[in-house]
């Protein structure tokens, strides 16, 4: 089958903008932390896609550069998640607004 | 080494003002005041002194060179490497430096000892002696500066100290404002001083001493200058000279200046900082040797000067201020001789004068000390058996600045008066003369009123007075010794010959080497010989003393009917001539108010204007704010907005 | 087979942001990271497939789940606080589609997947190849980012402590 990469850069860029959506629309704190995974994904995706239109291993590498990233950023994520919960009992992101003004 | 003779007041200067000045050894190192006292003296006294013996060491040195070869020049390093402008930090001592640094630093030495036993009591004595050994220090460069970058950061120092050193009791209001209105006066002359600098870097193309007067020696290269440029070039030195040595119009500053401590007095207004315009001036002997119209204007300046100062001395109570004037009259004395090219007579007059004016300043401060505080004449008298040296040796100061025959006054002043007549200068010689009667007349009055006749001192201070401390005394016998016998290395030649002596004009053999131009000229009508004019200056000083003898020895209350019968005289000689007032009209009351009308546009608009701008910031920084939520939704929202935008532009352009 | 792991990706994605219990949330996308594997796989990426199950699948959403768990989070209800916003959110959305379709498009011109026989595509996505280039010249960010987890682990650590109250 005739896959020409444009095929995967649209559904990169679906996936990204499905992600984008859920970032804003949504109010739980951890579906927003998720739908931040799955831009990453897929920006992870038009790497590796770029990566063997063009015969190089650097996207390989800065995929795998990119995941390590988005692993330690959920780590911290999650802990500040649970910080505050632990503080405010909601995880709300309209009520969480002290950093007003 | 002739950098030791100006650093080591300033190493003195230094540690006191560091260790003592500053209160640290009292605060910090927990000292007592009697210690610190002691110290302050030995370093502040003792480095003038090393100054002072070093300075004679290289006297010594230069007497044995000859005689065209007098000088040793000393450079310690470039100070301005600028191009053609090259300035360095370079000694001269020839024979005209050599006689003021001796004058500063011994005179300057007696007077430090002096102000041991005057300022005793004083709280803030340490500090008294730091500013004394700061201007020692700077007066020294002054003298001794090779340039006149040099000569300049002299003339500012020692402005600087008087303001320090008048304004010295600066709690009283009225002290601190004259302290104020000597730094302004000197502040003008300076100006002109400067320009005149300006003048000589853009015709000679250099300021150091021996290039520039080598090419005003030139004849070829002075032939492409036009005359009225050395004329504008004296004009403009001479200006910075009338505003430090208080001539015509800038000597307002020097009777105020009286507010300071009175040994103050003696040092700064008396031997050495109003002499620096003469020094100044005769250094630059090749400038007015070649302008016979500066000339003019600085004898004519002078002879005034001198007049005028004698006339408001006349009638003045304060013993202090009658000094002042005097001073003045005296310094009118020195700039005519200069002007008539008689440098080494003007000199040697500057030197006499130091000895007798110090010796004057230093005892009325011992009379002001006896006599806790007074300072009006009308209020001593009678003071001669109570305070017998301070009589004495202040009696030895008057008869030599009037003139009298064999003191030192007698020689320095003559030659003066013989130098106008054989010049030329007939109508300043009897302005001159003039000026002999009244300044015996002001003297003997002063000393008459002081010393002798009953006395009028109020009783609650009779009880007190006793003779000054030795520190007050030997000063004051020194000088005298110095104001009797110093004359004796100026005598005259024809003088001399009378003796069997010939060549005894000492003194202007030795300052001569560094007198490059003299135009003594002699000029021809010479109805007067020499000895003539000797029996004028004589008979002038005889006629001043005996009508003072008369007014206030013989016959005490005649003064007083004088002054109702010529009362509208009387009153503007004893108000100065309310030039004062002149002045304040003219000049300050313009400038106070537009002062404080720039002062008012500078509150108002300048800085409203910035205050302005920061208003606008914060503005526009509160209106920024509101967009600062909190809540994450919008933020997410807004950087997506912003991401689709940042896309369009792309893909548009 | 490009087309079937696709729009399983899709239905993935659509699906996290559709529940309202965060757990299937985190299920689905399980779902969407396996099925972009497969895609790895289709684009000759070995090696990082098997990563992106092993890392992202694998410890990530575990994480995830952990934390969803330990908290006891209740279902929450898709109230939006303006009846438009979902609107204008979808009309921003739809314009970054296009947008970037548009500049994929671009693209076109230089690039194709290149075939897998040629030359210079010797070991293009296995282990050595990706070692190869990690350890030669990528090293320096490497490194990086291995400073860049201690972070994280100290950061993690210092947040996330009970403080004494």
């Amino acid at each position: 089958m005739n896959v020409s990469i444009e095929h995967y850069l649209i559904l990169s860029a679906i996936l990204f903008v499905i992600g984008a959506y859920g970032i804003i629309a949504r109010k739980n704190l951890i579906i927003v932390l998720m739908s931040l995974e799955l831009m990453l994904n897929s920006a992870n995706l038009a790497f590796v896609a770029f990566s063997r239109a063009l015969g190089d291993m650097t996207g390989h590498v800065f995929m795998i550069m990119s995941i390590t990233v988005a692993a330690a950023e959920v780590a911290v994520g999650l802990a500040l998640l649970v910080s505050i919960y632990s503080h405010r009992e909601t995880l709300d992101i309209d009520v969480l607004k002290i950093l007003k003004g | 080494m002739i950098v030791w003779i100006v650093l080591f007041p300033l190493i003195g200067a230094v540690i006191n003002g560091l260790l003592f000045a500053s209160g640290l050894w009292k605060k910090a190192l927990g000292g007592d005041e009697h210690t610190e006292n002691s110290i302050t003296n030995i370093i502040g006294c003792g480095a003038v002194l090393i100054s002072a013996i070093i300075s004679t060491y290289y006297f010594v040195q230069l007497l044995s060179l000859d005689p065209s070869e007098r000088q040793i020049i000393q450079e310690l390093f470039v100070w301005i490497p600028s191009g053609e402008f090259t300035v360095s930090f370079e000694f001269l001592f020839d024979t005209l430096s050599c006689v003021m640094a001796l004058i500063i630093t011994w005179i300057g030495f007696l007077i430090h000892i002096y102000s041991i036993g005057y300022m005793h009591h004083d709280k803030a004595y340490a500090k008294y002696f730091t500013y004394l050994n700061i201007f020692v220090f700077f007066m020294l460069i002054l003298v001794l500066g090779n340039n006149f970058p040099l000569m300049f950061v002299g003339w500012e120092g020692v402005g600087l100290a008087s303001f320090l050193l008048i304004g010295f009791w600066y709690e009283d209001t009225e002290k601190a404002y004259a302290g104020r209105k000597a730094f302004i006066v000197n502040r003008i002359g300076d100006f002109g001083f400067i320009l005149g600098i300006f003048l000589i870097f853009f015709i000679f193309g250099s300021v150091n001493y021996q290039e520039v007067f080598g090419m005003a020696l030139d004849a070829s290269f002075m032939s492409a200058v036009p005359a009225a440029v050395i004329t504008a070039i004296g004009l403009l030195l001479f200006v910075g000279a009338v505003g430090k040595s208080a001539q015509i119009p800038l000597y307002v500053w020097l009777p105020d200046a009286m507010a300071g401590p009175t040994p103050v007095s003696a040092l700064i207004h008396a031997a050495t900082m109003v002499t620096a315009g003469a020094y100044m001036m005769a250094r630059c002997n090749v400038f007015y040797s070649q302008s016979p119209t500066a000339q003019m204007i600085v004898v004519s300046i002078a002879a005034f000067t001198a007049l005028l100062a004698a006339s408001i001395a006349l009638t003045q109570n304060d013993i202090k201020k009658v000094l002042a004037y005097s001073t003045v009259s005296q310094l009118g004395y020195m700039f005519m001789a200069i002007g008539v090219g008689a440098y080494a007579a003007g000199l040697f007059h500057l030197v006499t004068h130091a000895f007798f004016k110090a010796l004057l300043f230093l005892g009325s401060g011992s009379v002001i000390h006896v006599l806790s505080g007074e300072q009006d004449i009308r209020k001593m008298g009678g003071l001669r058996k109570l305070i017998p040296i301070t009589a004495i040796t202040f009696l030895v100061g008057t008869l030599a600045i009037a003139g009298v025959p064999f003191l030192s006054g007698f020689f320095s002043k003559d030659e003066i008066l013989a130098a106008l007549y054989d010049r030329g200068y007939t109508i300043h010689w009897i302005i001159a003369l003039i000026t002999v009667v009244l300044t015996a007349l002001y003297m003997l009055r002063v000393y008459l009123l002081t010393f002798e006749g009953k006395t009028r001192v109020s009783d609650s201070i009779k009880r007190y007075i006793h003779e000054s401390p030795y520190t007050m005394t030997i000063p004051l016998m020194v000088l005298a010794a110095l104001s009797i016998l110093g004359g004796y290395i100026g005598v005259p030649d024809f003088m001399g010959k009378v003796v069997g002596l010939h060549d005894t004009n000492l003194f202007e053999h030795f300052v001569s080497s560094s007198i490059l131009i003299d135009n003594a000229k002699e000029v021809g009508h010479h109805l007067f010989g020499h000895w003539a004019l000797v029996g004028f200056s004589i008979g002038g000083a005889a006629l001043g003393i005996i009508i003072a003898f008369y007014f206030y020895y013989i016959k005490p209350s005649a003064p007083e009917k004088v002054a109702k019968d010529i009362e509208p005289l009387y009153e503007a000689s004893l108000n100065k001539w309310y030039v004062d007032e002149l002045y304040d009209y003219i000049f300050v009351q313009p400038f106070s108010y537009i002062s404080r009308k720039a002062s008012d546009f500078d509150i108002h608009y300048i800085d409203g204007s910035v205050n302005g701008i920061a208003n606008i910031v914060k503005e526009m920084a509160l209106t920024l704010q509101t967009a600062q939520t909190g809540v994450i939704r919008s933020y997410a929202t807004l950087m997506a907005i912003g991401a689709a935008v940042i896309l369009i532009l792309i893909v548009l352009l | 087979m490009f087309y079937v792991f696709a729009a399983l990706a899709l239905a993935g994605a659509l699906l996290v942001i559709s529940f309202k219990n965060p757990v299937s949330s985190a299920l689905s996308l399980v779902l969407t990271l396996f099925s972009t594997a497969v895609l790895f796989v289709l684009l000759l990426a070995d090696f990082v497939a098997v990563i992106q199950i092993l890392v992202y699948a694998g410890a990530i959403m575990i994480l995830f789940l952990f934390t969803v768990m330990f908290l006891n989070l209740k279902p929450e209800a898709l109230k939006f606080e303006s009846k438009n916003l979902p609107f204008k959110v979808s009309v921003l959305l739809a314009v970054l589609l296009f947008v970037g379709y548009f500049a994929s498009l671009g693209f076109k011109k230089g690039l194709s997947l290149i075939n897998v026989s040629s030359s210079n595509l010797e070991g293009f996505g296995t282990v050595e190849g990706v070692g190869t280039s990690l350890f030669t010249d990528y090293l320096l960010p490497f490194e990086l980012t291995s400073v860049l987890i201690i972070v994280a682990i100290i950061g993690v650590v210092a947040i996330a402590k009970k403080r004494a109250n």
